[in-house]
């Protein structure tokens, strides 16, 4: 992934400088929908009762999905309850859209971001030249846009950093980013997609260095190291403070015309904590500048290179500045984050994930029951109604066949809308969590079932039909005698795709905090735990052949006994 | 109202489907307990002819009644279960059994004895109800479902029966077994009949009258003797003579 604004992979690229940017609330529009069912309700009584902030509603942290953003919302989350706040954890958030459109929507409180992301990202401005400049122009508009307040920066710059193997450096001496230029044109770069689009990624660094990639691939964060040091790709995009760097013995480029400006980490709270808050605002503005680079990027590296768990970085790194009592191990709060009602936030890992896979999800099973659970409540709860409204559509389109093909292509549009991109568009609709993704998978379970009832019914043998109402069936008894039967084996080939469709991309649900087992796959592609990665990548595997085989078997059901083969 | 000695007549049809005159002026009456078959190549309108009877088709102008009353009048479900219906391709619904098949006019009308009465009727096609009953459409011959359609048609016991091209999509020699076994059947039962067929031979087998289409048109209306003695068109004479039953 891209440096600075370290949106999930690909999802910046799909939404950034395009329509859908301003459709999630980003450049402009109606102002922010407090939504009170998912936020802390802004209740007068609360606000005037200081002295009982236990019983307020929690503090809502959220991170966005790699690890920095994992251990400095963990830090977040546990110096508030340092501070006796409550915290409900909802780590994971798919990008920078869907994180800060769940925090204008009032979904989510404090998560942490990057000036330089907000300034371009966010406000859709060039890059600031000095960290200060950025920091006092996002402040400013945030506040005066959505009432969105920046807390005090955590101390570090964030800033890019090129990176090549020490081999590639020492045979075609670069040490600087005019070096790289020089060779440029016999090298494969692999950037994050979004950095490959950004004025502020690649086409800006070629304009400042007259830099031209040999060839360019698009590569997520949680490959690209492993592409590099396997010499798939010989330069990547990174960030100043990535635990990988030095994993993987690479070396940095110096941004020798100080091309990247450089990105402050700050907590970026929502109008109601800073408006009513006023405890939480304060227990957060005490990280300010307690962290540098060299902190962070050992935090990074305890987490994405040694596999240990955030919650007991996070608890360290409080520690060893002095805001907690050093104590062994995570605090209780930690460990059950989430909680009962903790609606699919991605849960911080619990353990490290060192050692094997059989071990690892031997001791998550009751983690992956659970998100299994939750994945097969999205799916059954979108597919229920994608059957519901699709059925009926397919059967009324046969009627009126002329303007069939149109409404199928139509409702087919929705699958070219990528699924990411559609959730980030629901936000500000309908929040974040189970909701807006039910929303989502619903609407892509539609496609398959329409187009293949529609086609069923019609195909149909018209000479069985045609009998069926000249002897004197209804149009009634026609459709549910004669056609629905005939067309049950393709409608429920439909659901079938559907179904299995809607198992895989119910993964990408934990993006905007839905849970299930994409939420074990969001968080070890970010923290680079293969391990945790497989323990909801084989369950939602498993969970589509199981589904798809309960479905056939629904399917010899329904088939009609006189079709079947070798009935008698 | 027209007279109720007729089972079908139609009076000044007319129908177009886009530019093309199906039905152009045809009057044609059957009698109660008459067999007429209705002759003409593809496309002459007889098939177009036949519908309207059932209302599967609905004139643009004149009129079309069932036993004395116009069509237009009655409610088509009920006029369609009052009357039997045999198809080229039989249309026996693929999901059913044989035997549900045949109850299907009985079941729809709501009779307690509907299993019973298409036993009956397969018995009366020459199919045995104890070894039939339970087939899949999928399971018989070509011949056997054509049977099947036709005790479909006869198992509620209609005084009219509307056939389109009933034995064209069999080989000769089970067409042949089959024309034979129908004559039978027919004149035991004394119903009305209204065949379509392209096939002349077919016609003077089974219908005691021959009404001859052509292009929207009757070119004549005769009983067989009458047909050959005297065809009232050069068109009669030449399908007569490719007929080659002078």
């Amino acid at each position: 992934m891209r440096v600075r604004p370290r949106t999930a992979p690909g999802l910046a690229a799909l939404l950034l400088g395009t329509p859908l940017l301003a459709m999630t609330g980003f450049a402009s529009g109606p102002p922010p929908r407090h939504l009170p069912a998912a936020g802390p309700p802004p209740a007068a009584g609360a606000a005037l009762d200081d002295s009982a902030p236990a019983e307020r509603a929690p503090v809502v942290v959220a991170s966005k999905p790699f690890a920095e953003s994992y251990i400095l919302a963990e830090m977040f989350a546990q110096i508030l309850e340092a501070r006796g706040i409550a915290v409900r954890r909802r780590l994971g958030l798919g990008a920078t859209a869907i994180a800060f459109a769940a925090l204008r929507a009032g979904d989510i409180d404090v998560y942490p971001e990057y000036t330089g992301t907000g300034l371009v990202a966010i406000l859709g401005e060039k890059p600031p030249s000095t960290g200060g400049e950025a920091f006092r122009r996002v402040s400013m508009e945030f506040r005066a846009r959505w009432g969105v307040r920046w807390l005090p920066p955590l101390g570090f710059q964030n800033t890019t950093a090129i990176a090549v193997r020490r081999a590639t450096a020492d045979s075609l001496h670069l040490a600087t980013i005019s070096d790289l230029a020089r060779v440029s044109r016999r090298l494969v770069g692999g950037f994050s997609p979004d950095f490959l689009g950004r004025a502020d990624g690649l086409p800006g660094l070629e304009k400042a260095y007259g830099l031209h990639m040999g060839q360019t691939r698009a590569l997520l964060q949680s490959v690209k190291y492993q592409a590099l040091a396997s010499g798939e790709v010989d330069v990547i995009d990174g960030y100043g403070t990535d635990g990988q760097i030095a994993r993987y013995n690479l070396v940095v480029l110096r941004d020798d015309k100080h091309f990247f400006p450089p990105y402050d980490a700050a907590p970026l709270v929502s109008r109601h904590l800073a408006e009513d808050r006023p405890d939480a605002v304060a227990a957060l503005s005490e990280l300010g500048g307690m962290l540098d680079e060299a902190q962070m990027r050992a935090l990074n590296r305890r987490v994405e290179v040694d596999g240990e768990d955030v919650a007991v970085v996070a608890h360290d790194a409080l520690a060893s500045l002095g805001l907690v009592p050093d104590t062994v191990g995570p605090p209780p709060a930690a460990a059950a984050s989430g909680g009962p009602g903790g609606v699919g936030a991605a849960t911080v890992p619990e353990a490290p994930s060192a050692g094997s896979l059989p071990a690892y999800l031997w001791s998550h099973r009751h983690a992956t029951f659970r998100q299994t659970l939750r994945h097969l409540l999205l799916v059954v709860l979108s597919l229920g109604g994608g059957i519901l409204v699709a059925v009926p559509l397919g059967l009324w389109l046969e009627r009126v066949r002329r303007s069939a093909e149109g409404a199928i292509r139509a409702v087919g549009l929705l699958q070219t809308v990528p699924s990411i991109a559609l959730l980030a568009f629901m936000i500000p609709i309908l929040g974040i969590g189970v909701g807006p993704a039910v929303v989502a998978l619903f609407l892509y379970s539609l496609y398959p079932i329409v187009r293949n009832t529609y086609s069923g019914v019609r195909d149909v043998d018209p000479v069985a039909v045609d009998a069926a109402r000249a002897l004197g069936m209804t149009d009634a008894q026609v459709l549910t005698r004669v056609r629905l039967p005939l067309a049950a084996p393709v409608i429920m080939a439909g659901i079938r795709t559907a179904a299995v469709i809607d198992v895989g991309t119910a993964t990408l649900a934990a993006f905007i905090g839905a849970g299930g087992l994409g939420d074990p796959i969001v968080a070890g592609l970010a923290l680079s735990d293969t391990n945790m990665i497989l323990s909801g990548a084989i369950p939602a595997a498993l969970l589509a052949l199981v589904v798809d085989g309960t479905l056939s078997m629904a399917e010899g059901v329904v088939r009609p006994r006189g079709l079947s083969r070798g009935s008698a | 109202m027209s007279s109720p000695t007729w089972a079908l007549e139609a009076r000044g049809a007319l129908k177009s489907f886009g530019p093309v005159r199906a039905l152009d002026d045809v009057t044609l009456r059957v009698a109660v307990g008459e067999a007429l078959a209705l002759v003409g190549e593809s496309g002459s309108g007889k098939t177009t002819l036949l519908r309207t009877f059932n209302r599967m088709v609905d004139l643009d102008a004149g009129e079309v009644c069932v036993q004395g009353v116009p069509v237009a009048e009655a409610d088509p479900v009920a006029l369609r279960r009052s009357l039997g219906y045999v198809q080229q391709e039989g249309g026996l619904l693929p999901h059913w059994s044989v035997l549900r098949n045949v109850a299907l006019v009985p079941w729809l009308q709501g009779r307690a004895d509907a299993d019973s009465r298409a036993r009956d009727a397969l018995r009366l096609v020459g199919l045995d109800p104890d070894t039939f009953d339970s087939r899949w459409p999928r399971q018989l011959s070509g011949g056997q479902r054509q049977r099947v359609a036709l005790a479909r048609a006869l198992a509620d016991g209609p005084q009219v029966v509307l056939l389109d091209e009933p034995f064209g999509a069999l080989d000769a020699i089970t067409r042949g077994e089959l024309q034979m076994a129908f004559a039978r059947v027919v004149a035991s039962l004394g119903v009305t009949l209204l065949l379509v067929t392209h096939d002349l031979r077919e016609a003077f087998l089974l219908g005691r009258r021959i009404a001859v289409m052509r292009a929207g048109r009757i070119d004549q209306v005769a009983s067989p003797e009458e047909l050959l003695a005297k065809p009232a068109t050069p068109y009669v004479a030449e399908l007569l003579e490719k007929a080659g039953v002078t």
